[in-house]
């Protein structure tokens, strides 16, 4: 069948758009550091640069606060994937998991004063417990507030979503007050540990990638390889045809929620160690910006998620560092909009019924 | 249970019959001439009259949203930015903002000597309404080749980008030195509604106040009627019901979703410079994300798509917000021993009410009887035609 000439051309004017949106900043960036050069403070001088470092340094930077981001999108894609739902208070999960761990630490009585092995096993106990309460807490509220909605209009669980959204927002107001906290920096984030190339590789990064790396993974085995993460490819395919052939669709997608919540509590507790300061609306803006990553990567597809994340995380720290934190978000949802107008599969998506 | 419910309805109908035709027309001249005079059993500037005029307000922008989500079909979540725009309208065309201006149409004598733009409140209202309908075709645009849930983060994602331009636009040079916004620190001293023979508003009698939002909101109501019973209302519930179907039937899909941004996005525009007026100062820390989901709440409450349930929805919530959570029920979690207050909580209040509303009656207080019938007489029409089929077996209801 031949394609009409004019949806092949939006098709590549869409890939190729949105690759060029996407590369626009970092290579303006580059060549300004190049061209312009940069100013670089040595031993109270002032020195001009003119090298590619400063940007691999905002690159590096934003790839591991990517990571976090990519663990919360994958929470967005496996749910949206199999119901279809924009889950609004995944963000709100994800900030749960972060006072969660928090708390965790005071129980296990982590400080800046606990030995190597004594951080080790507590924290490698917090992600577990958070993660746990978390994925719980997510199948919570998918048994609460969306499976009564499963044969009503798609906007009624959105709604609910955003209802529990701001719930959980005011939960963890009350739980530790409105205003941002600082958190001891259990593990020196800011320590370089090696440097490639001129840019310091921080604890932080090495930290966020090695939660996030094996996470994945793990969840990629599962979905492939056991007969539940099959249970789960089957659902998202058609519901309908699953259910036929034997498969307890409705414990599926509560096992697919568990997972998302899993993810987000590992992102939490990953987050209050990299930011070292938490509060109640974190959540919100980290969920909008995963979410963000969730779409550019193609909703529905894992491995998209991991890359909108990273790719996210790259835009915001460079506009950090760049443009000004306080011009991010709008940077972000620009981007957001872009994506939707050239491309609203994602870079790796399929076709969906909602995004045509 | 079934025989109570149809002695009810025989009571109405016998009821309805000895009223006179067209009773509820006689209702609704009844109800206005009960608002027009409500105002005289209250002292001029009591806190009662300020929590009804913002809760008329909330219902101007609830009839709004009620036009774009009810109507319509398309979940806006960044509506918030129809009412920064209206009230920027106000804080650039009726206040000494742009000081380096000097422009004065039919304003009071007091006003006309200062410096900066000084437009008449009606020029204004209808500035902020012509602004904000532009504003929603634009933010409308993108969204055409999208559904359901992506058009809610596009919006969204609009409603946010605005948000964060007023808090910075006081860093965005405009020329002559004046800047786009006045960021956190608002623009303050705007005017108040000034008409030739009546004088200038003051925030120590709240009466003419009162009476101009009305206006505002009988002008809405009666538009939003008329809108729902014409051929552009019928192709919006058409696509809303079903898009392909509809845009097979020759409805022009681009000009009808256009027109609902824009109508909804002008009533948001008019209402948020009534706020920005009544408020004295026009303040980017208004305009949350949150709000928007306020006045989503009042629509989904009131019921989606249906025009009294929108005006029930913005009053109550917004007497609910500004009456009864601050002043009469602020404290009631410390009686429980609770150290905090209500209105710290009250987003929460209303996600909580959106997910009991959404999960027991979803239809909302007053619903349009269409989507009542989606809502309700679908599932059982469905269970019923499964019990038709040979071979399946319906389970008892």
């Amino acid at each position: 069948m031949r394609t009409h000439p004019l949806v092949a051309i939006r098709h590549y004017a869409g890939r190729w758009g949105l690759i060029v949106a996407l590369a626009a900043l970092p290579v303006y960036y580059g060549i300004q550091d190049l061209v312009q050069g940069y100013q670089v403070y040595v031993a109270g001088h002032a020195v001009i640069h003119h090298d590619l470092t400063q940007l691999g340094y905002d690159v590096a930077q934003g790839l591991s606060n990517g990571a976090i981001w990519a663990l919360i999108a994958i929470g967005y894609t496996l749910v949206y994937g199999i119901i279809e739902l924009i889950n609004f208070a995944h963000g709100d999960v994800f900030m749960i998991g972060s006072f969660t761990s928090v708390s965790l630490w005071g129980v296990f009585g982590l400080g800046l004063t606990t030995g190597t092995l004594g951080l080790t096993w507590g924290l490698l106990a917090t992600l577990i417990i958070t993660m746990i309460v978390t994925g719980s807490l997510n199948v919570l509220i998918e048994r609460v507030a969306y499976r009564p909605l499963r044969n009503a209009p798609k906007l009624a669980a959105l709604i609910t979503a955003v209802g529990f959204s701001f719930i959980l927002q005011n939960v963890g107001l009350l739980w530790r007050g409105g205003s941002p906290q600082s958190v001891p920096d259990l593990i020196h984030v800011q320590q370089t540990v090696f440097t490639i190339g001129g840019v310091p590789i921080q604890r932080g990064y090495i930290l966020a990638f090695g939660v996030m790396i094996p996470l994945v993974f793990a969840l990629g085995w599962f979905i492939s390889r056991t007969r539940a993460g099959r249970a789960m490819r089957a659902t998202a395919q058609d519901p309908e045809a699953a259910r036929l052939m034997g498969i307890n669709v409705n414990a599926t997608i509560s096992l697919t929620f568990l997972l998302g919540g899993m993810l987000a509590g590992a992102a939490g507790l990953v987050y209050a160690l990299y930011e070292t300061n938490i509060w109640y609306f974190q959540g919100f803006k980290a969920g909008l910006i995963a979410f963000t990553a969730a779409v550019m990567g193609g909703i529905g597809n894992v491995r998209g998620a991991v890359l909108g994340g990273l790719i996210i995380g790259v835009i915001q720290s460079l506009s950090d560092a760049r443009l000004g934190p306080q011009w991010t978000e709008a940077v972000v949802f620009g981007y957001l909009i872009a994506i939707m107008i050239l491309r609203p599969r994602g870079l790796l998506g399929e076709e969906t019924r909602e995004a045509g | 249970m079934s025989g109570w419910r149809a002695r009810l309805r025989q009571w109405r109908e016998a009821v309805e019959k000895r009223l006179p035709r067209r009773w509820s027309r006689a209702l609704a001249v009844l109800l206005i001439a009960i608002g027009i005079v409500l105002p005289f059993l209250f002292p001029p500037s009591s806190g009662f009259m300020n929590a009804t005029i913002i809760a008329i307000t909330y219902a101007v922008m609830a009839l709004g949203l009620n036009v774009v989500v009810g109507f319509a079909g398309l979940l806006d979540l960044g509506y918030v930015a129809f009412y920064a725009l209206g009230a920027y309208t106000l804080g650039w065309l009726g206040s000494g903002f742009f000081f380096r201006l000097h422009i004065h149409v039919l304003v009071s004598p007091v006003v006309n000597s200062l410096q900066g733009v000084h437009l008449n409140f009606i020029l204004i209202l209808i500035a902020a309404a012509t602004i904000c309908a532009g504003a929603g075709a634009l933010i409308g645009l993108p969204t055409l080749r999208l559904r359901g849930d992506y058009i809610a983060i596009v919006t969204l994602a609009f409603g946010e980008i605005i948000g964060v331009v007023a808090v910075n636009g006081q860093s965005v040079p405009v020329g002559g030195g004046m800047t786009l916004t006045a960021g956190n620190l608002g623009i303050s001293a705007v005017d108040q509604p000034y008409f030739p023979g009546i004088g200038s508003f003051s925030l120590l009698n709240l009466r003419p106040w009162y009476w101009l939002i009305l206006a505002i909101l009988l002008f809405v109501l009666f538009v939003n009627i008329r809108l729902r019973d014409s051929r552009l209302g019928r192709a919006w519930i058409a696509l809303r019901e079903d898009e392909i179907a509809a845009v097979s039937m020759g409805i022009p899909l681009v000009k009808t979703k256009l027109l609902a941004y824009s109508i909804g996005a002008a009533f948001g525009g008019m209402a948020g410079a009534f706020f920005g007026s009544y408020y004295t100062v026009v303040n980017a820390a208004q305009f949350q994300f949150g709000f928007s989901i306020f006045i989503l709440s009042m629509v989904i409450i009131g019921g989606l798509g249906s025009i009294w349930g929108a005006v029930v929805g913005g009053l109550a919530l917004g007497y609910i917000n500004n009456y009864l959570i601050p002043d009469v029920l602020n404290n009631l979690p410390s009686h429980f021993g609770l150290n905090f207050q209500l209105t710290q909580v009250e987003f929460g209040i209303f996600g909580f009410l959106l997910v009991i509303m959404m999960l027991l009656r979803p239809q909302g207080l007053i619903p349009e009887r269409r989507r009542k019938l989606e809502l309700t007489a679908q599932i059982a029409a469905e269970d019923a035609q499964l019990a038709e089929v040979p071979g399946t077996v319906a389970g008892p209801t």
